[in-house]
């Protein structure tokens, strides 16, 4: 086989290109992400439930939050009925922060898992940490 | 026939996968099985067919001469288009793989008034393939995102810079629309010229509608059919730490296109799309042209049995003595 030196280590140098993500990770232990929601606020509520359906808030809370958003900016509506037919003030700050009271514990469980960084707090305020 | 053939085995795949996430206890098999196998038949089949290449005999310099070769100092040579030294090779390798020059230099011949042959410029399958191959190659070191935990600073960095612009409160990604927009020319590039759609072949249209399936589900699913990509990562990191489990809420639309993407990777190895292997190993690209200036000797040169003119002599001399044919050596 010619030239088998440079191939053979192109090749190696492929495999362990593409298998970064199984040896990176070897050994650890995967652990998903583990949002509190142990805040005085839920503690209270009768029925443990966020806005909208759980599932619909996991994968669409930023579709909810950006309706939200634009009913108070565009429209200057403040209140959302939801599907169960009960009411919240849209507001980030005053709502959602209200029941999820620790951005670190919450919000950020899962958004550093997946290395997402919404920019909403550059202009709106964090809640303080408990 | 070939474009009716190859939609019709991708619209099945997509049928196998959406119908059999249904059916209990099938989803580890599309969320687990399928893709370690799809993994492994792609490493496995990359490896066979580069050591298969690696075989083959290349026992001299094939120079494909699109500059001047280096010959005598006052005569300009082209160092990267004919390079003579390894460092011109590494460069010419670099253009081709990184820019695909020699796309760049396609033309279009066309008869003009009757008989009058015209060459034109002709970019834009250069630019469609550029535009296609860097926004997958971004697309897929942004998907690293699922498969690492810390993310590595770069994927952050890739992510910040193609999510510039908004849609909604989510980050728009260029390369995922411009890789949609590319794949989408190149099929119609393929649909719309007669001479290119007559010698297309189901083996160039599958790849092509499975990576509009996989483009497709994936835009999908990131701005307007949202799935749980929380749970997603829970699948993937799970996969990569060999400890798969399959969180509950997971949508159907990432079944698809973790299912196409499989169907793809296990396909790779055996379709035309080894090119991506096989552009190293080009012989007519990372040789040097150095055929003239250095002997090159075919490394598997045997001895072949000869007869020299002076053993024909020595055994036919007197019969050519007698045919008064001239000898060279008397007696
Ligand atoms: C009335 C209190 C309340 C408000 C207001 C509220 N949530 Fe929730 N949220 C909850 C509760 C309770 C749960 C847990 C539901 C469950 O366990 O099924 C939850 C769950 C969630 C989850 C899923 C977490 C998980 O681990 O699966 C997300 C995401 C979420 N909320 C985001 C938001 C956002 C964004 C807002 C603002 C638009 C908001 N919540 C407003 C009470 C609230
Ligand atoms: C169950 C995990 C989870 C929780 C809890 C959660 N998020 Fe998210 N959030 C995500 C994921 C995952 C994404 C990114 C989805 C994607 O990449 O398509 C996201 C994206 C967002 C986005 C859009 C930004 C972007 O770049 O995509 C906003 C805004 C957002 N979340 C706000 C919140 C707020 C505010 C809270 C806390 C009240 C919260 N989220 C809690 C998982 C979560
Ligand atoms: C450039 C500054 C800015 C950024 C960044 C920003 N907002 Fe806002 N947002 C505003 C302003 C100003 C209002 C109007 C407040 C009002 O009228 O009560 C507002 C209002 C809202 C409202 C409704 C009212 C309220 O009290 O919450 C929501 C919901 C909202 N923004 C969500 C978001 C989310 C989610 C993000 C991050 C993805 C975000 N915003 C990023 C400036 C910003
Ligand atoms: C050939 C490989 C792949 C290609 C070309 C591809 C392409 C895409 C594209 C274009 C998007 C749209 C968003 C973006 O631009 O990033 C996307 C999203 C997505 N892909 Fe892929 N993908 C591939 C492999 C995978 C794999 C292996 C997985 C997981 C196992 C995956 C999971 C996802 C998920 C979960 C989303 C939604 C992301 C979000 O909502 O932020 N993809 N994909």
């Amino acid at each position: 086989m010619r030239d088998s030196r440079y191939i053979i280590t192109g090749l190696i140098v492929f495999v362990v290109l593409l298998t970064f993500p199984l040896w990176s990770n070897a050994g650890k232990a995967a652990s998903p992400p583990q949002p509190n929601l142990d805040t005085p606020a839920i503690q209270n509520l009768e029925q443990k439930q966020c806005v909208e359906a759980t599932e619909y808030m996991r994968a669409d809370h930023m579709q909810l939050l950006e309706d939200w958003r634009n009913q108070v900016v565009r429209e200057g509506k403040r209140i959302y009925v939801a599907a169960n037919g009960k009411e919240y003030e849209m507001s980030l700050e005053n709502s959602c922060f209200e029941c999820h009271s620790s951005k670190t514990q919450f919000c950020d469980q899962c958004h550093n898992y997946l290395d997402v960084e919404p920019d909403c707090w550059t202009c709106h305020l964090e809640p303080k940490e408990p | 026939m070939g474009m009716a053939f190859s939609f019709i085995l991708v619209v099945i795949l997509i049928l196998i996968v959406a119908l059999g996430v249904l059916v209990p206890g099938l989803q580890y098999f599309f969320a687990v099985v399928v893709p370690y196998a799809a993994l492994l038949t792609f490493l496995a089949g990359m490896v066979m067919r580069v050591l298969k290449w690696a075989r083959a005999p290349v026992p001299f310099r094939i120079p494909t001469t699109t500059g001047q070769q280096r010959s005598l100092p006052w005569i300009k040579a082209s160092a990267l288009d004919n390079p003579s030294t390894t460092a011109g090779v590494i460069g010419r390798m670099a253009l081709e793989i990184l820019l695909f020059r020699s796309l760049f230099r396609n033309t279009r011949l066309e008869l003009h008034q009757g008989s009058r042959l015209a060459y034109h410029w002709e970019k834009w399958l250069w630019l469609g393939a550029l535009l296609f191959h860097w926004s997958m190659l971004l697309v897929v070191l942004r998907h690293l995102r699922f498969f690492t935990e810390p993310v590595p600073g770069f994927v952050t960095l890739l992510a910040d810079l193609d999510g510039f612009f908004r849609f909604g409160l989510q980050g728009l990604y260029i390369s995922g629309v411009t890789f949609l927009v590319a794949v989408t020319y190149l099929f119609l590039r393929r649909v719309l010229i007669p001479q290119l759609r007559y010698i297309s072949l189901p083996a160039d249209y599958i790849p092509l509608f499975l990576l509009l399936g996989i483009g497709s589900t994936g835009i999908l699913m990131r701005y307007f059919y949202r799935v749980d990509v929380t749970a997603v990562k829970e699948l993937t990191m799970g996969l990569v730490t060999l400890q798969p489990v399959v969180p509950d809420g997971l949508g159907m639309l990432f079944f698809i296109h973790l299912f196409l993407v499989s169907v793809l990777a296990a396909y790779f190895p055996f379709s035309k799309l080894v090119h991506m292997g096989g552009i190293f190993l080009s012989p007519t690209r990372n040789l040097p042209n150095d055929s003239r200036a250095r002997r090159h000797i075919n490394p598997w040169n045997y001895p072949v049995p000869v007869h020299t003119y002076e053993e024909y002599e020595e055994e036919f001399r007197d019969k050519m003595k007698l045919a008064g044919l001239p000898v060279e050596k008397e007696g």
